[in-house]
């Protein structure tokens, strides 16, 4: 541990952070594992201003570029956690810690890329697992915000932004019943029987949506038909680029029927959908195939939704929709509270036991994630053009008991210090 | 159903049986790892070696390319629970687990799936000192007293911290508490304590005087049994462990301080996420520490947990178990041991221990189970793969040497599980139609809830 936080300290005294940008680095001599192509055993990669210059067997170091031999190691690109609170919450239970949501059902215009805090522990923590980049989302009432794609690394979220906007999250319309762990789910007196209440709220949530949608629509048409002097609406003017196409909605939906219900809006309304969550995804699989919607999946690492569903079901499930042809992306955020975006990679290994290629497994944490963020040509693969996002390790990423040794975002070497490792050294030399 | 299939599946292997589990890899935990068989015989483990002779009669175990490790362990569980928090009062003692055990559980069957045989179901953390714990094997389709570990000590809960506090904060309710609850901080806590281990202790005279005076043949009143303070006594007479749910460092040392004084012994510091803090003062008292992982910052007081906890303790010299507290993370206890090598460097055997050998230790089974050794329970998880590996899956279970889970055979039963589901749906459905063409029964039709007809 001390000599990888070492060596890390070194690579940062030898790399000027500030000034012209990245130095050229040649990682030499490793296994490379590109992703989207085979193996390159002794391979190398050259990163020149922030990005991937070069990949392959042989690769001649360039003038004034510095190599860095890794025999015996290997070379992923970096992972991406596709669903986070990153950066709008340190601690969970903490209320003046937290910015995840706020006030009101329709809230297009709440940008989770001004609330991140690139100070936050949790950046360090989780990118000495291997996650380079993570996708973090407001929460809350039905349009909760807009999502941010960002680099696990910067001084500021200029550093750190992907994109942003890349996606404007959406809680679609279900019944809720009152109850949950502590709560009875007793009707409240003199009032209806819970399931109508519940049932009545959850139509009105659907007119509201649906009217919401029909007002960004008009919104549009008549900014397009007027001039300079159009009075701007903030929340209806965020959803222009939804109703264009170039923001894609990422749908939170979890049982089949509200899966086929976001379907169907997402179809009525013309937008791009990125199902979230998604717990009964496998039941509309060949619906989501069909609407080519690609799924950010629940932890594997969860219980069961049924008493009778089968033991392994969540760790089957991944498998299965991989069968089906729905592509997908692991995401370390779901209904518990035990999220640990650091084990990302864990919940990527745990559906490999049950039906899912390891291949797939590693794709759906790098590749694939880029690809569902529109960021296909940009991010999750060793490819020339790409953001230099890489990881170096002493075996598979999705095992445990592998080593991340080194991390590069944007083609600087990452420091692997971090709160954890700090309260390590300092105790254990007590 | 999952329970009378197994029930039926476990008959060919009940306990005067003999099983041979051969060509495996056995990691014994305990003496070291090899190449062969597990002979088992009457539930107990009577050989494990390199070569071992089956005898005649014997049922065999082909576990080629298989790894055998023993059953797994889990210090801090609240499965099979039907209540976990008695919060209305600061000292709730006189509840125990014991008394609200759910044979039916699902998570049991879940939890025997990823390899348990054996939980500490400890009560919630809203109180100083809580409820009585149990400690249970995973044996699915038992009934309640089935399920409990015979012989093991008997233990109780305590909890430190914000869990314990916030009952005594307005607006923020925890269990069953109404309104405001004393304590509402960190000094309340060690006050209720020590209020209540006074108070067991003159309960404790009063008995002892009795019994003074019955020896003296004089005469004598008992004095009225005190359901809350009978396991405080037992407490300070060492006959029942605490289990200390806590978290920061300097309410670790006043727990450790106030047992000195009271003289008795913390048997374990539950979660104790910064135990690595004051690891050498949890070793000098020869405390066990039982932790997560790697959970983190997800209350105030979790905010300085770290990986390296598990192993920073361990090298100091501290017995360190890791458990759950969640039935999800109860199925994966094998590769939680793995991040102990990832974040502190244990080796395989130590990793391995904190789940096995370790948590036995800290509930005083360490006799019965926890290692692979000849004499102890037949308590065995076969893995595909190497346990400590995130692709490894459980093939089969065996609890005191019967067959428990069998991965092949829950398989093979999911589709008559389904016809069945479906075969009662539509049972179910053709009733209630039929229900609905009588004129009459509008009148039983109460709301219209839909699930609240029956």
């Amino acid at each position: 541990m001390k000599t990888g936080a070492a060596i890390a300290a070194g690579l940062l005294a030898l790399v000027s952070l500030r000034g012209a940008g990245p130095e050229t680095i040649l990682l030499r001599g490793a296994t490379v594992h590109p992703v989207s192509g085979p193996d390159i055993p002794g391979g190398s990669v050259l990163m020149r201003d922030g990005k991937i210059a070069e990949v392959g067997a042989r690769i001649a170091a360039p003038k004034g570029a510095r190599v860095i031999e890794l025999k015996g190691l290997h070379i992923y690109p970096g992972m991406i956690d596709s669903a986070t609170e990153i950066g709008l919450s340190e601690i969970g239970a903490v209320r003046e810690m937290s910015d995840i949501s706020d006030i009101g059902l329709f809230k297009p215009q709440l940008r989770a890329a001004t609330a991140v805090n690139p100070a936050s522990e949790h950046i360090p923590v989780t990118r000495a697992n291997g996650i380079t980049s993570v996708v973090t989302s407001p929460g809350g009432g039905i349009v909760a915000g807009q999502s941010v794609l960002m680099h696990l690394s910067g001084w500021t979220m200029d550093d750190m932004v992907i994109r942003s906007p890349a996606a404007m999250r959406m809680e679609f319309p279900r019944i809720q019943m009152p109850g949950g762990r502590f709560g009875g789910g007793e009707a409240a007196p003199g009032r209806g029987s819970p399931y109508a209440d519940a049932k009545k709220r959850y139509q009105q949530q659907l007119q509201e949506l649906n009217d919401f949608m029909e007002s960004a629509r008009r919104y549009r048409q008549a900014k397009g038909a007027a001039g300079a002097d159009f009075e701007v609406d903030l929340k209806l003017e965020a959803m222009i680029p939804v109703l264009d196409g170039k923001v894609p909605m990422l749908i939170r939906a979890e049982k089949e029927k509200t899966i086929k219900e976001a379907i169907a809006f997402a179809d009525k309304q013309g937008v791009r959908m990125i199902l979230e969550r998604g717990l009964e995804a496998w039941k509309v699989a060949p619906e989501l195939k069909a609407h080519h919607i690609p799924v950010v999946l629940p932890p594997t690492l969860r219980l069961p939704e049924a008493e009778d569903d089968p033991y392994d079901k969540p760790f089957c499930i991944p498998g299965e929709l991989s069968k089906a042809g729905v592509k997908f992306a692991f995401a370390s955020f779901g209904p518990g509270d035990e999220d640990n975006p650091r084990n990302l990679p864990f919940l990527a290994a745990a559906a490999v036991g049950f039906g899912l290629p390891q291949e797939e497994a590693l794709k759906a944490v790098t590749l694939y994630a880029a690809q569902i963020w529109g960021v296909g040509d940009e991010l999750g693969s060793i490819e020339k053009g790409k953001w230099a996002d890489l990881i170096v390790t002493d075996g598979d990423p999705l095992e445990t008991r592998t080593q991340i040794k080194q991390v590069f975002i944007k083609g600087s070497p990452v420091d692997l210090d971090n709160k954890h490792r700090r309260l390590y050294d300092k105790y254990l030399a007590r | 159903m999952n329970r009378y299939a197994l029930f039926l599946l476990a008959l060919p292997l009940a306990a005067g049986q003999t099983t041979v589990i051969r060509n495996a890899t056995v990691l014994t935990v305990t003496k070291g790892t090899f190449q062969g068989s597990i002979l088992i015989r009457d539930g107990k483990i009577v050989e494990a070696g390199e070569k071992v002779m089956a005898p005649e009669g014997a049922r065999v175990i082909d576990a080629g390319g298989q790894y055998v490790m023993p059953g797994i362990i889990d210090c801090h569980s609240h499965i099979a629970a039907d209540s976990i928090n008695e919060g209305a009062v600061a000292v709730s003692s006189m509840v125990g687990i014991e008394d609200v055990i759910n044979p039916d559980d699902i998570d049991i069957y879940r939890a025997l799936a990823g390899g348990v045989t054996t939980a500490n179901i400890l009560h919630g953390s809203a109180n100083p000192i809580g409820g009585k714990c149990q400690v249970m094997k995973m044996r699915w389709g038992k009934d309640a007293e089935g399920l409990k570990f015979e012989g093991a000590m008997p233990g109780i809960k305590f909890a430190l911290g914000e869990n314990v506090k916030r009952s005594g904060s307005p607006g923020n309710g925890f269990g069953a508490s109404p309104g405001l609850r004393y304590p509402a901080s960190r000094m309340g806590v060690e006050d209720v304590i020590r209020e209540a281990l006074t108070e067991a202790r003159a309960y404790q005279k009063e008995w002892r005087d009795y019994q003074a005076k019955l020896d003296r043949h004089e005469q004598a009143i008992a004095p009225r049994r005190d359901l809350k303070l009978e396991p405080l006594v037992e407490v300070l007479e060492g006959k029942r462990y605490v289990h200390a749910h806590c978290y920061r460092a300097d309410e670790i040392l006043m727990l450790l301080k106030v047992s000195d004084d009271f003289g008795f012994k913390i048997r374990t510091l539950q979660h104790v996420l910064e135990g690595y803090k004051v690891a050498r003062e949890i070793a000098e008292h020869g405390v066990g520490a039982s932790t997560f992982s790697d959970w983190w910052a997800y209350k105030a007081e979790a905010y300085d947990a770290i990986p390296y906890n598990a192993a920073i303790m361990v090298r100091k010299g501290v017995l360190v178990s890791l458990n759950s507290d969640s039935a999800e993370l109860m199925r994966h206890l094998n590769t939680e041991a793995a991040k102990a090598m990832k974040y502190g460097g244990l080796n395989e055997t130590e990793a391995l221990s904190l789940v096995t050998i370790n948590p036995a230790k800290q509930l005083g089974i360490e006799g019965r189970v926890g290692s692979i050794e000849p004499g102890k329970d037949a308590d065995l998880a076969i893995f595909d793969k190497h346990p400590l590996s995130n692709y490894a899956k459980v093939e089969k279970v065996f609890i005191d040497g019967e067959l428990y889970f069998d991965r092949q055979k829950d398989l093979e039963e999911r589709p008559a599980k389904v016809a069945r589901k479906k075969a009662l749906v539509d049972q179910f459905k053709a009733q209630e139609k039929k229900e609905r063409k009588k004129p009459e029964s509008s009148e039983d039709k109460k709301g219209e809830d839909p699930g609240g007809v029956r």
